[in-house]
Order: structure tokens, then sequence, then C-alpha cells
């Protein structure tokens, strides 16, 4: 086999020479902020594998390979928290992938009238956009009602964004328990988020983790916690399934999947145990950052600007990664401290 | 005078949309080229992977599932042996929103 540098790895399948250290600090990256978002983050993988040298097309099955490699080291260390509802995830699974399909479905249509590209960009900016007034709104709520708690208001009965509560009014049968989520809805509920969260993720061509995250915890009612774990057990089979079809077009390269889940492995684990040290909140604000930078990207990439918008994302990307190694870093000393000086 | 103003952002955005694709001047889309890997710089398992993908994609396919699950599961349960040496507690935690 040729190599020019012990740097540089040749890829079989694409043919091109490639720089591994970045292969593993990309994997790291995502492991970092999917653990820690519960999404699998091909927004930010995919760029970057084409900034490495990867063709588009390769750059993007491989992403999708690589994400549910590493959303299954993610979801095993979520489980030991308690993180993922299983039958929760389960249920929505089966109308996820009914409406991915669906959603493919749709964009063969706008494919064949041949305006598919900026049709789908814009309506994921859009669906960007309100999930980040939805999040930001939350955000606002939340802080707002802490202020008056300190200062000494009755605020047992506010609270932030709650409209699950409406829906759990829902008492369509069969109802059924959600023992980790801690609620009892009808199988309706989160039935038709899934399918809603599955055609949008087939139509933009995403895993649907920034979709279905802020779904389950707005519409379904989950625990912040458990959204990112429940989510991340979607993430892990969808990403399957989609690593199997994308194979079968051939534009997959194993060897590199390989070398970026060397990375995620650490990452997700600092990913995962990082949300046990921050609080609900501080995940929905972070969250909201990444939404913003993936939105103004986009927009970026529909006016030609391919280039700035890869280095915004990993900019940012090495950023919040920074932000939430210090989370956990810091969060374990602390733990660690007390165990020494309780002699546990 | 407001709806005038609306009709004509929304004339603009079909506008937008509608016109880089109708003036596109490139050739059909290439998804759907062949793509063969390069055999000849390979050697050992990548040679045999290759050979696969260029001979029986199914295979390949197949086989991508099982190594993707295999090295996914793996990590995933060597890295939980080697967290729990370090001490902290990663089976529970206390649940603030």
């Amino acid at each position: 086999m040729e190599a020019t540098a012990w740097y540089i790895m040749y890829m079989p399948i694409s043919g091109v020479n490639i720089f591994w250290p970045g292969l593993v600090l990309v994997g790291f990256s995502v492991g970092v902020i999917g653990g820690f978002f519960g999404m699998g983050g091909a927004w930010l993988v995919t760029p970057a594998l084409n900034i490495l040298g990867f063709p588009m097309a390769f750059a993007i099955g491989t992403d999708i390979a690589h994400i549910a490699g590493k959303s299954m080291i993610a979801t095993i260390r979520h489980a030991k928290f308690g993180n993922v509802d299983i039958p929760l995830g389960v249920a929505m699974l089966v109308f996820t992938m009914v409406g991915i399909e669906i959603g493919a479905t749709l964009v063969m249509y706008l494919e064949a009238l041949g305006i598919v590209g900026p049709v789908v960009r814009w309506i994921y900016v859009g669906f960007l956009a309100c999930i980040f007034a939805m999040t930001l709104k939350d955000i606002l709520g939340k802080r707002k009602i802490e202020r008056e708690a300190k200062e000494g208001e009755d605020v047992s009965m506010r609270r932030g964004v709650e409209w699950y509560k409406t829906f759990h009014k829902m008492k369509i049968p069969p109802m059924i328990n959600f023992p980790q989520a801690g609620f009892r809805c009808s199988l309706w509920l989160p039935g038709i988020v899934g399918f809603a969260t599955g055609v949008l993720a087939g139509f933009l061509g995403i895993g649907g983790g920034m979709l279905r995250m802020p779904a389950l915890i707005y519409f379904v009612g989950c625990p912040t916690h458990v959204a990112v774990g429940t989510d991340l057990f979607e993430v892990m089979i969808s990403g399957l399934y989609g690593a199997f079809t994308y194979t079968l077009k051939g534009r997959i390269e194993l060897v590199a999947v390989i070398v970026m889940l060397c990375g995620a492995a650490v990452g997700a684990q600092i990913g995962t145990v990082a949300t046990k040290y921050s609080r609900g909140l501080g995940i929905i604000f972070w969250f909201m950052v990444c939404i913003v930078v993936c939105m103004v990207s986009i927009i970026l990439k529909q006016f030609g600007q391919a280039t700035i918008a890869g280095v915004l994302i990993l900019g940012v990307v090495a950023w919040v990664c920074i932000v939430i190694l210090r989370i956990c870093l810091v969060g374990a000393f602390k733990e660690l401290r007390a165990k020494k000086a309780t002699g546990g | 005078m407001k709806a005038f103003f609306y009709r004509l952002f929304a004339f603009m955005s079909v506008v937008y949309l509608l016109v880089p694709d109708l003036v596109w001047a490139g050739g059909p889309k290439a998804e759907m080229l062949v793509h063969v890997a390069d055999t000849r710089l390979c050697s050992g398992v990548f040679l045999y992977f290759s050979n696969m993908y260029n001979e029986n994609i199914l295979m390949f396919g197949i086989w991508t599932v099982v190594v993707i699950t295999a090295l996914g599961s793996g990590f995933g349960f060597a890295m939980d042996f080697l967290m729990a040496r370090t001490g902290l507690d990663l089976t529970s935690r206390e649940l603030h929103e």
C-alpha cells in the first residue's frame, strides 16, 4: 500500500489520501456534541469530511455510517444513566420509518420538478428558525421564573413551554406507560411526533435528532435528559438503516468510519457524562447555539459560500466542545472530591 | 398596500427558488455513475473489502452494518468498562431541569 507520510491514510474506495488525525478529531467532536445533545451531528460531519478531502457524496454516506456507530456508543452510556426510554423509542421508531419513506418520496417528486435543492434548504431554515424561537421562549420563560422566585414571588404555578400537557389530555387508546420518561399517554402522541419528524428528516435528508429532541421535550413531555437518550436510540437504528442503503449506492468509506469511531468512542463518553453535571436548561441553551449556527451555515451555502459555512460550523463546534469538556471535567472533579471528603 | 407587499414577497420567493434551476446550464446529474475502488494500491484486509465493494455491493452493505454494529457496541462496552474505573457514579444522576 502506498503511503506518503504516517499522518496520511489512503482511502481504498474513494481513492483519496486523507489526514487521519483530522478524522479522529472530527469523530471526537461529534461524539462530544452528539452525546450531549442527543443528535447525530450530520450537519457538522459532512462539511468537515468535505474539507478534509472527501468528495461530497462520500462525505454524506460516510457521515451516516459513522453516526450509527457513534450513537450506539452514546446510547449504551445513556442507558446506564436511565436516560433511554426504550418503549417510547420503539413506539416512535415505527412511525418515524414510515415518515422517512414519505419524506424521501416527496424529495424524489421535487427532484423531478428540478427544484429540490433550494426548496429543501429554505424549509430546513424555516424549521430551524421555529425551533430557535421555541427554545428561546422556553429559556427566557424559565429564567424569568427563576428571577421572580429569587425575589420571593410565588411561582409554583408557573412553568416554561408545556404544550405537552394539552396533548396528554388526548385519551385515544391504547394508553401506554413510559416508565423512564415518567408519564402515561396515548401511543398516538409519540407516534404522530415520530411520523412528523420522520417526514421532515426524510425530506431534509438528515437523521432528525435536531428536530426530534425538542419535539420530545415540548410535544411529548420528556425530561430533557430522557429526550437526549431516547433520541440517540432512534438515531442509532435509523442510522444503521441509512448506512445500509447508502452502501448499496456505493458511497461509503468504511476505513474512515472505523477511524472516526475511535475518536467518537472517547468523545461520546465525555458528552454523555457531561449531561449528568448540566441542567436541562443548560443543554437547551447550547442546543440553541448549534441551531443558530446550522441555520446560518445553510443560508451561506444557499448563497454559494460553502467554505465560509464550513469554517463557521467547525469553529463553533470546537468552541461548544470545549464548553462541554469543561462541564464534564469540573463536574467529575467536584464529584470525586466530594466522595473523597465523605470517604465514599 | 400591505397585501401588495406580501404578494410581491411571495412572488420574489418563488422566482428565487425556481430561476436558478431553469437557467442551469449543466448536464444531467451524475448520481448514476458507477464508482469502482482502485485495488492496485490495496493489500490485506483493505484489498478484501475493496474487492467485495467492486464485485458484490450487497454483501459489502451487510458487512458494513455488521462492522459498524460490532465496533459501536464493542467500543461502547469497552469504554463503559474503563469509565467504571474512574470512580464516578455512572449509573444514576439527579434530575434538574
